[in-house]
């Protein structure tokens, strides 16, 4: 990475990241739907350059209650990878995969809690095995790290590694839709500094 | 009716009594309430990163501990706040995800808060209270009128530092 400047990677970095986390969310969204076994339509993932503060507006604000699921990745592509639903989606999601559940609780049950950490293994994998294959680099993750807390403190964690490159990040906004249910999740792909240089190598791009 | 000023990731502000300063969702960032009793003006700044040589877009320098510090004093020195009297309190730090591995990235909010407080000990400024660390979220409000430092998180008690 020594002869790209900072500028640079802030351009052309995230153009890359955008395009990969386009087809990450697309084969994410299928492995949903076979996990719950119902249809899912996805709209066109929505991918934003967005500053800080705007962040934790597109998903209700600061202090908003999300679910955040994070992995480690190693291998070719180091970094983390954070999967955001806001806490009723992912209420509704669970409910969806087991079948049943309590709506009128805020809490989440002990099983609610493995089911949410298998979704988010399984979404994860999918939208990491799609840049894999594009890319050709492999990346191994970590057991996912599961949180609740208000939206800005979830977010606090990505903003952090991207504050060291500029003064925004890029969010990958996916929502899913079956029959009556509308379900918004969030990506947001975090490779180190030196995992950009790999991908743009990789993609041909250097 | 008083004011509540809001201060955004990565920035800064200074209010006056009755008015009071807020930053919502601190997670491993930190924010630092400076305040000068006397003429009743606080500032605060929600800090990310704990040192601004480490990295080369430092333009913003509200976004790190040790630039970010020496900025919101400027800025309360320039609103008539006598810089010598400046007190501190601060919050966050936090570590919101866990981890087996001793990972950088994790340990983000505890260097954070370090920095912090190396940061106010070399400008002599003496910190009066602190809640940081473990691994939630923090909304704080300062009111300059009597110092009162408000923390609130998800699903415990608010507290008054």
């Amino acid at each position: 990475m020594q002869n790209i400047q900072d500028e640079s990677i802030d351009n052309m970095g995230f153009d890359v990241l955008t395009e990969i986390g386009n087809i990450g969310a697309g084969n994410a969204t299928t492995a949903l739907s076979q996990l719950i076994n119902a249809r899912i339509d996805m709209h066109v993932p929505k991918v934003e350059m967005l500053s800080f503060a705007e962040l934790a507006e597109i998903i209700g604000g600061a202090e908003t209650l999300v679910a955040g699921i994070l992995l480690h990745l190693e291998d070719d592509i180091d970094g983390s990878l954070l999967f955001i639903l806001e806490s009723n989606d992912a209420k509704l999601l669970v409910h969806q995969l087991l079948g049943y559940g309590d709506m009128e609780s805020e809490e989440f049950s002990d099983m609610e809690v493995s089911a949410l950490q298998e979704i988010g293994n399984i979404i994860s994998g999918a939208y990491l095995s799609a840049i894999s294959s594009l890319t050709g680099l492999s990346i191994s993750v970590s057991v996912p790290s599961l949180a609740f807390d208000m939206a800005g403190a979830i977010l606090s964690v990505p903003a952090i590694e991207f504050g060291k490159l500029g003064d925004k990040a890029l969010l990958i906004e996916s929502r899913f839709k079956d029959l009556d249910v509308d379900i918004s999740g969030y990506f947001i792909l975090i490779p180190s500094l030196d995992s950009y240089g790999r991908i743009l190598q990789s993609l041909g791009l250097r | 009716m008083a004011e509540m000023i809001k201060v955004g990731m990565a920035d800064l502000n200074v209010c006056h009594a009755p008015n009071a300063i807020t930053t919502l969702g601190l997670g491993s960032c930190v924010g630092v309430a400076l305040y000068d009793r006397t003429s009743q003006i606080a500032g605060l700044v929600h800090v990310m990163l704990p040192d601004s040589t480490q990295v080369r877009q430092n333009q913003n320098r509200a976004k790190f501990a040790d630039t970010g510090i020496d900025y919101l004093i400027e800025i309360m020195q320039q609103k008539g706040a006598n810089v010598s009297l400046l007190t501190a309190k601060i919050a966050g730090g936090a570590q919101m995800f866990a981890f087996n591995e001793n990972n950088d990235m994790l340990r983000v909010g505890e260097r954070n808060v370090n920095a912090v407080k190396k940061k106010l000990k070399e400008l002599g400024i003496r910190l009066m209270a602190e809640d940081t660390g473990l691994n939630y979220g923090r909304t704080v409000e300062f009111y300059p009128e009597n110092g009162d430092f408000v923390i609130k998180s998800v699903g415990k008690p608010t507290k008054t530092i």
